[in-house]
């Protein structure tokens, strides 16, 4: 059951992953003016985040323990962020630095915290096979820790999901499939890409539990996730979940989304965190005081992390030859 | 440079397929985080004897076979050896690595260097290679050089049941993706048509053969024949064949990752001569890289043009006047040499 000390996680934690993600968006373009260049300023490359999303990382973390894994997809900031990833580490990967996570051979899409097992693939689907395996290791050890594999709907198409759907019903192991349906794979529809309404109809193809969880409601991914994390724990085998979510800003940044239509606007109607505070304050939980505060230590810890990467030193040109094998 | 190992190789003979379920066999025996996962590797124990008798010693539990979907089981073999464990995981064909490459290529190599060597994945990925028995296009390549060419993998290819055991115990305790290539050939397989060659003394106890250390099994001073694998047999069944006419000496890789390039270069230095017999593509592989080794160090040392005895640029057919039209067979070795010679 979800109590009034856990609700006030949850926003907090919300509120923190967007508050991180707004000032890693205004950093990205910041230094990419007057001629828009991808590969430019403190932070290169592709850009996807998750603004929209963050009901799924905070429902589906808080069910997790130290030892559970988590492989995301390209699009992993909530989900790092949720589970417990340091966030200096992280930015100062994003920004290429030396004191990243990956000493800066990683970047966005690809960041690794063995310490708290979680990893994120750029390639769609790819992750969850590893996931298996990882709830391989963990059953074989005799662990209750579980897995999880996260992609998006786009994802689900994909062979490497039915694969690793199939042998982890198969092998029984303890691995949560989340779907985050977000409705787009970059600009193609989720009604164009599939027949399928109720993604999570696809577990059945496995004999594995699943459901389809309708609302961004962080309270009811949670539930849902418990069920899931539960079953998993207690040797009942994988669940599918498929969690209807939103997608707020463009697939990467500088994505100018003319493909959304209407839908965008609709889409900005449904932000979940100015909907979760308004249910918060209506329940007494929050006032504009505690908004503030709450904010305000989110943009704190955004910022150190930001300042720690911006002063840490970038790796050496050299250690671009270390590490190919170990 | 040659390593001569310092173990005796005793009397007792093995298929490479024996000496390769022997090494797994013994390693799982004293690491318990070792299993095994493939299609067809538990009762049938693997469909060219790479795990023969496994599946009785340890059950289904660690010797586990898979259902087709390569992507799948490679991908869960990456997720136990990220959390620690050694997977020995097969895929039947290395012609099949199409429906799975993303897990080898993206994922096991690269994961350690993305992750800026925080994260290791101790895997091997062993897989049959080559023709010769008319399996045609889609079952006989080796394609050794496709998984050479992209960063992260060692890649062995053993060419006798000695070098088999010693490369798998090394594989299996390395920290690093392994590639490791047995072909059909060299398995000693009762069903199909052999060299001698593919059945050799084995040690009994454990031993390792050092990945990225070539072997000179036959010396010389006339000619460096350059090869790995299933040539390597045809190259010394040529080198022993011209003994009084001809010194050759053969020189085999062993690994293709990492090349052991001073080997090469010390014997050509010595003989100024080459030729390189690989049962890969010829262009843009593995020859060509022995080739640039030289290039890159001292042209001056070759005394005549290097001979190639490579699959040429085709897709191998199924005939078997095609099929041994484009393989490497010991007249086209022995003619090399002479070419070389000439």
């Amino acid at each position: 059951m979800v109590d009034n000390d856990m609700r006030m996680d949850f926003y907090r934690e919300m509120v923190r992953i967007r508050t991180y993600e707004a000032a890693l968006q205004r950093d990205y373009h910041a230094d990419k003016a007057p001629a828009w260049d991808i590969g430019a300023g403190l932070i290169p490359g592709e850009m996807h985040l998750s603004a929209g999303q963050e009901p799924v990382a905070v429902g589906l973390c808080a069910n997790l323990v130290q030892g559970d894994a988590i492989t995301g997809p390209h699009r992993p900031h909530h989900l790092a962020l949720a589970k417990g990833v340091d966030m200096k580490a992280m930015t100062a990967e994003i920004f290429g630095r030396d004191t990243g996570l990956c000493h800066g051979k990683g970047g966005h899409m690809h960041l690794f915290d063995p310490g708290q097992h979680f990893s994120c693939s750029g390639i769609i689907a790819q992750g969850m096979p590893v996931a298996v395996g990882q709830a391989f290791a963990f059953h074989r050890r005799g662990t209750d820790n579980v897995a999880v594999a996260v992609a998006g709907e786009g994802a689900a198409n994909q062979g490497a999901f039915h694969e690793a759907l199939n042998l982890a019903a198969m092998w029984k192991l303890p691995v949560i499939f989340i779907i985050e349906d977000n409705d787009w794979a970059i600009s193609v529809a989720r009604d164009t890409a599939t027949p399928v309404k109720d993604g999570s109809m696809r577990g059945s193809a496995y004999g594995m539990p699943h459901a389809r969880v309708e609302g961004n409601d962080v309270e009811a991914i949670y539930d849902a996730c418990r069920t899931a994390v539960d079953r998993a724990r207690a040797g009942g085998g994988p669940t599918l979940l498929e969690i209807h979510t939103v997608r707020l800003w463009g697939h990467f940044e500088g994505d100018a989304q003319a493909y959304r239509g209407d839908e965008l606007a609709a889409a900005t109607e449904n932000d979940p965190i100015p909907q979760y505070e308004r249910r918060l304050v209506a329940a007494g939980l929050l006032d504009e005081e505690a908004i503030a505060r709450i904010k305000a230590e989110a943009e704190a810890e955004v910022e150190e992390a930001i300042a720690f990467a911006k002063a840490s030193p970038e790796p050496l040109p050299s250690d671009a030859y270390l590490h190919v094998f170990a | 440079m040659t390593v001569t190992e310092s173990v005796d190789a005793g009397t007792r003979r093995l298929t490479t397929a024996k000496a390769i379920s022997e090494a797994i066999a013994q390693e799982m025996r004293v690491n318990p985080e070792v299993f095994v996962m493939g299609e067809d590797v538990g009762p049938y124990g693997g469909i060219f004897g790479s795990t023969g008798g496994l599946f009785e010693e340890f059950g289904s539990t660690r010797i586990i076979d898979t259902p087709i979907s390569e992507t799948g089981f490679i991908g869960a073999g990456i997720g136990a050896a990220v959390e620690g464990m050694r997977p020995v995981v097969e895929l039947m064909f290395v012609d099949f690595f199409g429906v799975c490459f993303d897990q080898i290529y993206n994922h096991m190599a690269k994961i350690h260097y993305e992750s800026g060597g925080n994260v290791k994945v101790p895997m091997v990925l062993m897989m049959a290679v080559g023709g010769g028995y008319s399996d045609a296009a889609q079952h006989s390549q080796c394609l050794w050089a496709s998984f050479a060419h992209m960063p992260g993998m060692k890649v062995v290819a053993p060419s006798n049941p000695y070098d088999a055991k010693g490369l798998m115990i090394s594989a299996i305790r390395d920290d690093s993706p392994v590639i490791f290539m047995f072909h059909k050939g060299v398995m000693g397989l009762p069903w199909m048509a052999k060299n001698p060659r593919s059945i050799g003394p084995v040690p009994e106890e454990e031993y390792t053969v050092p990945i990225g250390k070539a072997a000179i099994p036959h010396p010389g001073s006339d000619v460096t024949v350059v090869s790995v694998s299933m040539s390597v047999q045809h190259c010394l069944d040529v080198a022993e064949k011209l003994e009084g006419t001809t010194s050759v000496e053969v020189i085999d890789l062993r690994s293709i990752v990492p090349l052991d390039r001073e080997a090469i270069l010390t014997s050509v230095a010595k003989t100024g001569r080459l030729v390189i017999v690989d049962e890969d593509y010829k262009s843009f592989g593995l020859s060509g890289e022995v080739i640039a080794t030289i290039a890159d160090t001292d042209p001056s040392m070759l005394k005549a043009p290097v001979q190639r005895v490579c699959y040429p640029d085709v897709p191998v057919p199924y005939a078997r006047v095609l099929e041994y039209e484009v393989l490497p067979t010991r007249d086209k070795i022995e003619a090399a040499i002479a070419a070389v010679l000439a």
